[in-house]
């Protein structure tokens, strides 16, 4: 549905979006990660048209950008970093006026403006000015104002800032129903947002890819080694120790001490399963168990280890998450 | 051109939503009924002299009255037409909104019109508010129509020139003040640059008179249709929307 290649924009002498390459296939909704000024609104930009890459191309639902700038845009639907809005109109008028220039037929508008009112919850401020509205309704008209049209692709830079908590989840669970008809692209800086609601996530730091996978094989792939947390009461005994005996248990450090309390975190070989080994051997022993967990890497940690990491990122690969990783591990 | 109706109509309805539309139409209607005022007095003093003599010279109120009134008007499109471009490019910019409008299925072409249709149908409703007194004129006293239809056609396109430099000026920059002060003064230096040209060599004084948007505007006001004056006001506004055109698709490539 989109494809990108070799894009590359550059404001005067500084390149803020660096040679990266990336397909969305349709109905999948692709996250956006990265640190501020990583280039994820440029690319965003880009993919909508707003403005012309300086190398590359970008083929939005068929269009290439540059021959058929109208077509894609017919097709797309986007929520820019700021809603735009017009202050002195009410929510109604600018919907009705986006229809228009979206090329909605005249008989639809209303009906169209009507159930993007409904789907964002904004339709109880329907005769309300744009410029009296909080920052939560601003974003959720501007969320309106891509849906419209009903377009086949969206993209939505930091759809849910501004939000309280519920407006949150409510955002979430409306883009989460997105999926399948449309194909979603959404930038965020909120890691939780990705891993509940992106089936694929591309990471992005200084302009550059560092990884594109699925939330769930980035988090493992960068483990490398499985991680357990066991908090063991051994009465004064060395828990470290016996454990670190165990057959796959490649590293055991102690995290934390109260009274008799331990708690350890276990490593063992990668994809070895030591629960049963090391539950067996703490009941073993008389010592009560009173905690074991794996230990997974957050996506926080996954995105801290890729966007901090001094050298430089090589080509943009699903090969780089796993190199990465292992230069984290050493 | 339904796209170009939809911008011009958001246009023309965010000047009637603010304040913008209702200061520059009382603004003017007060300034232009100042001048129609005194210079009626005016006129009605030359016309007592005139009366006194038997087979003296005549008055005309084409001539006389009607043409001064319109050439003094053009003086107040001068400082309001600022007002009405300087935000047209330069909010949208702003405010973000702009990036609305370039990322819907819609050409430059075709922004560009809605935004000049939307600034010259406020300047209409200026003109508009002249009828009134073009009105009372022709139900107290005898004029003839054809200048005074000229004179409107003038006007428009004299308008036209000002709201496309207008919108050229504010496509160039985010700031309002800064829009609406360089469409200031460069309005204002189209306006006297002819003022030097009887103190120039032949070629510069044509080429200066011929720059002057006001001076375009005097065949226009004595009941003549010239296509010289036709062609010079049609190729300007041209010119300048097509460097809207140019300025817009620069900003573009430059991010």
């Amino acid at each position: 549905m989109i494809e990108v290649q070799h894009l590359t924009k550059r404001y005067g002498p500084f390149t803020a979006v660096d040679d990266i390459s990336f397909t969305v296939d349709k109905g999948e909704i692709l996250g956006f990660l990265g640190p501020n000024g990583a280039g994820k609104t440029t690319t965003m930009r880009v993919l909508t048209g707003y403005m012309p890459p300086t190398e590359g191309t970008a083929v939005v639902a068929g269009f290439n950008l540059l021959d058929k700038p109208i077509e894609a845009k017919r097709r797309t639907g986007y929520l820019p970093e700021t809603p735009p809005l017009y202050p002195d109109m009410t929510v109604r008028e600018y919907l009705e006026f986006c229809a228009r220039i979206k090329g909605v037929p005249r008989g639809e508008r209303k009906t169209r403006v009507g159930t993007s009112m409904e789907r964002t919850r904004v339709a109880d401020m329907a005769d309300r000015h744009c410029a009296k509205l909080s920052k939560g309704y601003r974003q959720r008209v501007g969320l309106a104002q891509a849906l419209l049209a009903n377009p086949e692709v969206l993209i939505l830079d930091e759809p849910t800032a501004g939000l309280d908590p519920k407006q949150i989840n409510e955002t979430r669970q409306l883009i989460k129903d997105l999926r399948g008809d449309h194909t979603v692209v959404l930038s965020t800086h909120i890691l939780p947002e990705v891993s509940q609601t992106c089936t694929r996530v591309v990471i992005i730091n200084k302009g550059k890819v560092v990884a594109i996978d699925t939330p769930d094989n980035l988090t493992s792939r960068l483990r490398g080694s499985e991680t357990m947390y066991v908090q063991v009461d051994a009465m004064g005994a060395d828990a470290g120790g016996a454990l670190a005996g165990l057959p796959g248990v490649t590293q055991v450090a102690v995290t934390d001490t109260r009274d008799n309390v331990v708690g350890l975190q276990v490593e063992s070989e990668a994809g070895r399963d030591v629960r049963r080994e090391l539950a067996a051997a703490v009941v073993s022993r008389g010592w009560g168990l009173l905690e074991l967990r794996p230990m997974r890497m957050s996506l926080e940690d996954v995105f801290l280890k890729l966007t901090t990491q001094e050298s430089d990122a090589p080509a943009p690969s699903d090969v780089v998450a796993a190199e990465q990783a292992e230069v984290a591990h050493e | 051109m339904s796209n170009v109706l939809a911008i011009a109509r958001k246009e023309l309805k965010s000047y009637y939503s603010s304040p913008i539309a209702y200061v520059v139409l009382g603004f003017f209607a007060l300034m232009f009924g100042f001048f129609f005022y005194s210079l009626l007095l005016y006129f009605d003093r030359q016309s007592m002299q005139a009366g006194g003599f038997a087979g003296g010279p005549t008055v005309n109120v084409n001539e006389q009255f009607l043409r001064p009134v319109f050439l003094n008007a053009t003086v107040i499109f001068l400082f309001v037409l600022p007002l009405v471009t300087m935000r047209t490019y330069s909010e949208e910019k702003r405010s973000g909104t702009i990036e609305l409008l370039l990322t819907a299925p819609l050409t430059d072409l075709q922004i560009i019109l809605g935004k000049f249709l939307g600034a010259m149908g406020l300047y209409a409703s200026m003109l508009a508010v002249t009828l009134i007194h073009v009105g009372l004129l022709f139900v107290f006293g005898n004029p003839e129509w054809r200048p005074v239809a000229t004179t409107y056609v003038g006007l428009l396109l004299m308008g036209g020139c000002f709201v496309s430099l207008g919108l050229l000026i504010s496509s160039l920059t985010k700031n309002q003040i800064v829009a609406g002060m360089i469409t200031f003064g460069v309005f204002l230096m189209l306006w006297v640059i002819n003022w030097i040209a009887s103190f120039m060599g032949p070629t510069a004084q044509q080429v200066l008179n011929y720059l002057s948007i006001t001076d375009h505007l005097d065949d226009f006001t004595k009941g003549i249709l010239d296509t010289k004056h036709l062609v010079y006001y049609v190729s300007f506004i041209t010119f300048g929307l097509f460097l809207t055109a140019r300025a817009v698709d620069t900003e573009r490539w430059r991010g």
